[in-house]
């Protein structure tokens, strides 16, 4: 009979041993990850803009707020081999990488400290929106029953209220506070803190009340689903607690998909950001941010297009970045849905 | 059926209620009035004008009575006049009587035109360009999807998910500025700005004129704002369909002998339109916001430019007249798509 027992090591496809290095499912998400070349090309875009964000003040050697009425709207000579229509009336200048504003600010320094602002907003409102939807979502499918009817029909309405509506009204409401709030309250302590942030403060507040909705529809569903599995039933037996069978428990076992889902909105919250930028009711000038230059720019987008046309690229190429790195998580933590959604 | 629409019909009442009321606290929970920032106003002309816009009534009182103006029918035998404070949008005539129903009331800072003056002339527009989008996004997205699904895994697939990918990368502020630049300067191909389509408006909102010259507008801002809708729907009906394609029912079509166009268009294609339905609710409200912004690139005269405004201007009856306006209109939107969702699976039952 001895000889007749299996030897995993002995058989395998090529001679190989059939055991495998047992990899955690991270791990194992991770080396799929990698195999992914959209999502290591989006990784790595990701990664330079990071550095390119913290190393702003040595890239960009220009201030961004510094006007230089007399250089506005000044083009380097290369531009007009894109830029054609411009030949006729440009004024050239070499001091600019891609020209002036209409302020005579220079464009590159903006775009580069610019990915501060959207960066930020992609790391930040993710962390809210998971934080206060998997708190509410999980509180709602552990406890299920009426708690959960209640909860789930704020949510709804809430649902209904257009969002980007709601931003703008929060925010239209968080500017005009800022003006006339006495010194020494909470209130004004926070709005100072806005100040010192330009603005952002209250972007993170904005995107965070209204993202988090769908972050707690998706975290109920999951704990509906794994609520009722024995490992949950075991811990209740052996008489762990409410909070400690939701985070021990519970959590790790739903966590994959909330990750995939928060990172897939990513690049909503950055064109959220840029949108309300846009309008002038996201950053404080002058802190640069791509969605007010392309505001800024494409008022003179007949002009001067590169103004609009070169922080529209910054801001199109890091939201390709978090797709593509998104979609490959996805793909990575279940292969299962690989293509599909 | 019916029983379940009432209920939606009741449950949307209760959410036009409470986003007006969201809205109504978070405008007048500032400090301040409409006519404070202009510091010129001496005190006395400002306390005439609260008077006059009944802002110095307590808020429940002013809530009250908006909620009243628009919400309730009114019942009276006088004929509309021209007075901006009795403006109402539907007014329909039975014998001696008019029905008279929803004024939001003047607003503040346009002068001498009321919230549904506005309306009249600058939402129809808006309201084309987020038709035109829909349309610009389910004629993109559904062949590209239909496309990528059949081809699975090939050249064509790929281009058709690389099309989608770029479809969510780009929102309207990036592709707008380089329509315009590509299309309206370098190639002037197209007008770069501008919308050719004034009042008065055919049936309330389409253009009276349907020419060459309205579609040579209309073309650049509507593929730039539909072209993120189209990747979504571009994917979903790729997922959908490639599952479908997959049933038991498929195959038997297949082995009966059907032509592949037959089983593609009569049984696959009818079974993954489902999905794709629920999402336009969704997608609809994306696109109606993102009028605005197309609006103000494309120098569209539509809501937009007001909205945007009104929200800097505090123009209280603008914003809320906008908001309330679009709320119900992606209320019923939602409706509708459940609607058409029951009747295209009638294994769904609502009640």
């Amino acid at each position: 009979m001895a000889q007749l027992a299996f030897d995993p090591k002995s058989i395998g496809a090529g001679g190989t041993p059939l055991t495998q290095k047992r990899e955690s499912l991270w791990q194992d998400a991770f080396q799929r990850l990698l195999r992914n070349r959209a999502a290591v090309l989006g990784g790595s875009i990701i990664l330079l803009l990071i550095l390119m964000a913290l190393l702003a003040p040595m890239i960009a050697v220009k201030p961004f707020a510094d006007q230089v009425l007399v250089d506005q709207n000044r083009v380097p000579g290369w531009l007009v081999s894109i830029f054609p229509s411009m030949e006729p009336y440009a004024k050239f200048s070499s001091d600019y990488p891609l020209g002036a504003d209409y302020v005579g600010r220079d464009l590159f320094s903006r775009i580069v400290y610019g990915a501060r602002v959207s960066l930020t907003v992609a790391l930040i409102a993710p962390l809210i929106s998971l934080i206060i939807g998997v708190i509410y979502g999980s509180i709602s499918g552990y406890f299920g029953g009426r708690v959960d009817n209640i909860m789930m029909r704020i949510v709804d309405i809430l649902y209904a209220f257009p969002s980007l509506l709601f931003i703008i009204l929060l925010m239209a409401f968080f500017r005009s506070t800022i003006s006339d709030i006495e010194p020494g309250t909470f209130a004004y302590a926070l709005s100072r803190l806005d100040e010192a942030l330009g603005g952002l403060l209250f972007i993170f507040v904005g995107i965070g009340l209204t993202a988090w909705q769908t972050m707690a529809r998706l975290t109920r569903g999951q704990v509906l689903s794994v609520r009722e599995k024995e490992f949950v039933e075991a811990a209740h037996t052996i008489g762990a607690s409410n909070t400690r069978i939701m985070f021990r428990h519970i959590l790790p076992n739903i966590v994959g998909p909330l990750i995939v889902a928060e990172t897939l909105a990513i690049p909503g919250y950055i064109a959220t950001e840029a949108f309300l930028s846009f309008i002038g009711l996201g950053v404080n000038p002058p802190t640069p941010s791509w969605g007010s230059m392309i505001s800024d720019g494409s008022r003179a987008i007949r002009t001067y297009p590169n103004q609009a046309i070169f922080p529209a690229l910054a801001l199109a190429i890091t939201m390709f970045a978090f797709n593509f790195l998104g979609d490959g998580l996805r793909d990575a933590l279940d292969p299962r849905l690989r293509g599909t959604q | 059926m019916g029983r379940y629409i009432i209920r939606r019909l009741l449950y949307m009442l209760v959410v036009v209620l409470v986003v007006s009321m969201i809205t109504f606290l978070l405008m007048h929970a500032v400090p301040g009035g409409p006519f404070t920032q202009e510091k010129t106003l001496p005190e006395e002309t400002i306390r005439i004008l609260n008077e006059r816009y009944h802002l110095d009534e307590p808020l429940y009182v002013q809530y009250a009575s908006y909620l009243y103006a628009v919400f309730i029918p009114h019942f009276t035998a006088t004929p509309p006049s021209t007075s901006y404070q009795d403006d109402f949008l539907l007014n329909v005539n039975i014998g001696p009587l008019w029905i008279r129903w929803m004024n939001f009331g003047p607003s503040y800072k346009a002068r001498g035109r009321t919230v549904n003056d506005i309306f009249r002339d600058n939402l129809p527009i808006s309201a084309q360009l987020g038709v035109m989008s829909l349309f610009i996004a389910l004629l993109i997205g559904m062949p590209l999807g239909i496309m990528s699904a059949l081809k699975q895994n090939t050249a064509l697939d790929y281009f058709g998910m690389g099309v989608a990918i770029f479809g969510v990368s780009v929102p309207v502020i990036v592709l707008g500025p380089i329509f315009i630049w590509i299309f309206g300067i370098e190639l002037k191909w197209l007008p770069p700005t501008g919308w050719t389509a004034k009042p008065p408006f055919f049936l309330g909102f389409l253009p009276s004129s349907l020419n060459w010259e309205f579609f040579q507008h209309a073309l650049m801002p509507s593929v730039a704002l539909g072209l993120g809708s189209s990747a979504v729907i571009a994917r979903l009906t790729r997922a959908t369909l490639l599952q479908t394609i997959r049933e038991d029912y498929i195959r038997t079509a297949r082995s009966k002998g059907l032509h592949e166009r037959v089983i593609i268009t009569r049984h696959a294609m009818k079974n993954s339109l489902i999905p794709v339905v629920t999402v336009l609710g969704p997608l609809f409200a994306a696109l109606v916001t993102g009028t605005f912004v197309t609006e103000l690139i494309f120098g569209i005269p539509g809501m937009g430019k007001y909205f945007v405004t009104s929200i800097t201007n505090r123009d209280y009856p603008v914003i809320m007249g906008t908001i309330l306006l679009y709320a119900v209109f992606l209320v019923l939107a939602n409706l509708a798509v459940d609607i058409t969702y029951a009747y295209l699976d009638p294994r769904i039952r609502y009640d």
